[in-house]
């Protein structure tokens, strides 16, 4: 008998994730992120051909080509999920909180005997794992489609490759769907957090880039003589350019699905000397993208630990 | 009456410098319909948020049901049925959704949940309504429904926060009869807040008056106004045109006159019974003439003015 009961905490995902599959914007965004994924993987078939390389030493992953080339008419598939992705975790999450609010059911539902947390919790865990079934559903999908239109089915490394991507960007629309949690805590009005959320990914995605550029610009050695200087800008430039959860998205998930990039810094020609152009294995491009990795982690964790101080402390009032 | 199975102890709330509530006191027995009265912002849902432990007492205690309600806010939570003043429920739910919904954090079991939903629907008069959208409930509607969400979990104690407000006069009377016929038939003890005098003190065992975050008064609702207005239980308004003094040394030689106040053409007098017709009587008799006579109801307003005036002779 007690083991048929649900635990509330449950109960709340459950319904989280009714009220997204019934709502609007779920589906517009589905059908949004569905369509494009088709569209860039039908621009990836057609310029597949030109990608294979002539020498037979590489071609060894030409199906993770698939989420990655493009003729120039539509970006790729990685392309598309880190500009798609920030909107979806945006869409989910910008009035998890205060539309409840607003509608009067958050202190009635606090009125039951819950934890005060379930409520953040269920709203998060709900998205996400609505989140997780879109992605790997149309990243098996693309897989899928791949594998009949190529023909060449994936070794076990680029299926592992393939996973891990999936697994990113949902870490990636996961510190996205915090942050608009956040917000939508803060923010009493959810129009006030959804454009909150949004000015906060336009500025990452747009003007973040341009401000690098003026930075590194104006902050470049002046006689490029030391070879020393210009490596320490460099690096200094990285370093900045890290702070942008973007670039941390696009490092891992270029370094993961493109075997052949060695390094996300730069390389003197002492240490390219001599290296043999081959691809990393797995592990090692694992290696290279763990600060990336473990810096979307901490971003979410962060954003999601300021929201639920923020929300245990709160007053739960009516209206 | 030995069973509080509220009670509050100098319980304190303050807001930066602001007190909603000071040194708070109160018990109230089991099975009892106590209300608590008070104008807008005399920390009433305060009280009541503390009781429920969604709001932290910045000194004092709260019991119910024998438990710590800052301490162990679940526990309470799972004895206490709580209705906010204007209720809200999920729009896109039906009416019985949502109190499945509610049934189920209260881990009921589904089939225990089905059941009570359906009999509570029909018990609130919403069976009708039970597949509609609460979205496109009237806001009447919204609060039985309320009332059914609050009673789902079988409590002990249930808190209505202000639940007549903005319903018409004839669901006012309907709610407040199903409240009485709840706490009558099933023990169960209700607080409900309340700034309508004459609506609440229809059911209520008791009241307390609840002014500035102080309790001013606390008892049945007779006698509370016969305590408040022995001498002036009643107040004549009365317009009089060519009014001589003699005429108000004449009115105040009546027996049970306890005060004539004069502002231009009106008169108000107070006296302890209906003297109403003696009163135009003896207008008339001296000459004047006798435009209008009101016989003024004691509201709210006058029990918070009256008090007001108490509190600051002190």
């Amino acid at each position: 008998m007690k083991a048929k009961l649900i635990s509330p905490f449950w109960v709340m995902v459950r319904k989280e994730m009714a009220d997204h599959m019934r709502s609007w914007r779920y589906n517009l965004m589905l059908l949004l992120i569905g369509l494009t994924c088709l569209g860039s993987l039908y621009t990836a078939m057609m310029s597949i051909r030109e990608a294979v390389p002539k020498d037979q030493t590489l071609n060894a992953f030409l199906f993770l080509k698939l989420f990655t080339v493009s003729d120039g008419t539509l970006p790729p598939f990685i392309t598309f999920i880190g500009f798609l992705g920030p909107l979806l975790g945006i869409s989910l999450g910008f009035d998890a909180v205060n539309s409840e609010r607003n509608k009067g059911t958050l202190s009635r539902v606090m009125a039951q005997p819950i934890h005060r947390d379930f409520l953040i919790g269920a709203k998060f865990v709900g998205a996400l794992i609505l989140i997780s079934m879109m992605f790997l559903s149309l990243g098996f999908l693309v897989m899928g489609l791949g594998l009949l239109a190529i023909g060449i089915p994936p070794s076990a490394e680029e299926f592992l490759r393939m996973l891990l991507f999936l697994l990113l960007s949902i870490i990636y629309v996961g510190f996205w769907l915090s942050l608009a949690i956040l917000f939508s805590i803060k923010f009493r009005q959810s129009a006030t957090s959804a454009l909150s959320s949004l000015s906060i990914w336009l500025f990452f995605s747009v003007f973040f880039t341009m401000l690098i550029q003026l930075i590194a610009n104006a902050t470049a050695p002046v006689n490029a003589t030391n070879p020393n200087d210009i490596l320490q800008h460099q690096q200094f430039i990285q370093v900045i350019m890290s702070l942008s959860p973007s670039q941390l998205f696009s490092e891992a998930t270029t370094t993961l699905l493109t075997p052949t990039v060695r390094s996300l810094g730069p390389l003197t020609l002492e240490q390219v000397y001599g290296a043999i152009p081959s691809p990393l294995p797995l592990g090692q491009s694992m290696l290279l993208i763990w600060p990336q990795v473990t810096g979307m982690i901490a971003a979410t964790l962060v954003c999601f630990g300021i929201s639920y101080a923020y929300f245990m402390r709160q007053e739960i009032r009516s209206r | 009456m030995l069973d509080p199975i509220i009670e509050l102890q100098d319980l304190t709330k303050k807001y930066d410098q602001f007190i909603a509530v000071n040194r708070l006191s109160l018990s109230i027995q089991k099975g009892e319909v106590f209300g608590l009265l008070g104008p807008n912002g005399a920390g009433k849902s305060t009280t009541i948020l503390m009781m429920l432990g969604l709001s932290e007492p910045t000194s004092g205690s709260v019991r119910v049901c024998g438990i710590n309600s800052t301490r162990e806010p679940i526990l309470v939570k799972q004895k206490v049925g709580y209705l906010p003043d204007d209720v809200g429920f999920y729009e896109d739910l039906t009416g019985y959704e949502n109190l499945i919904y509610t049934a189920e954090l209260n881990r009921l079991s589904k089939e225990e949940a089905i059941r009570r939903a359906k009999e509570l629907l029909a018990r609130v008069g919403l069976s009708d309504a039970a597949d509609k959208k609460a979205g496109a409930y009237s806001r009447g509607m919204r609060q039985r429904l309320g009332l059914a969400d609050v009673l789902i979990k079988q409590p002990e104690v249930i808190i209505l926060d202000e639940p007549t407000l903005g319903i018409d006069p004839a669901g006012v009377k309907e709610l407040l009869q199903l409240i009485q016929r709840l706490s009558r038939d099933e023990g169960i003890t209700v607080l409900l807040s309340s700034h309508h005098l004459h609506q609440v003190q229809q059911i209520c065992d008791r009241v307390g008056i609840f002014v500035q975050g102080r309790l001013l008064a606390v008892g049945d609702v007779s006698a509370l106004s016969r305590q408040l207005f022995a001498e002036d239980l009643f107040i004549l308004e009365v317009g009089v045109k060519q009014l001589s003094p003699d005429l108000i040394e004449q009115l105040m030689q009546i027996d049970d006159v306890t005060s004539v106040k004069q502002n231009n053409e009106l008169l108000f007098i107070s006296c302890s019974r209906d003297l109403t017709g003696e009163i135009a009587e003896t207008i008339v008799r001296s000459g004047a003439r006798l435009t209008y006579l009101n016989q003024k109801q004691y509201g709210l307003d006058e029990i918070y003015h009256r008090y007001f005036e108490r509190g600051e002779v002190k």
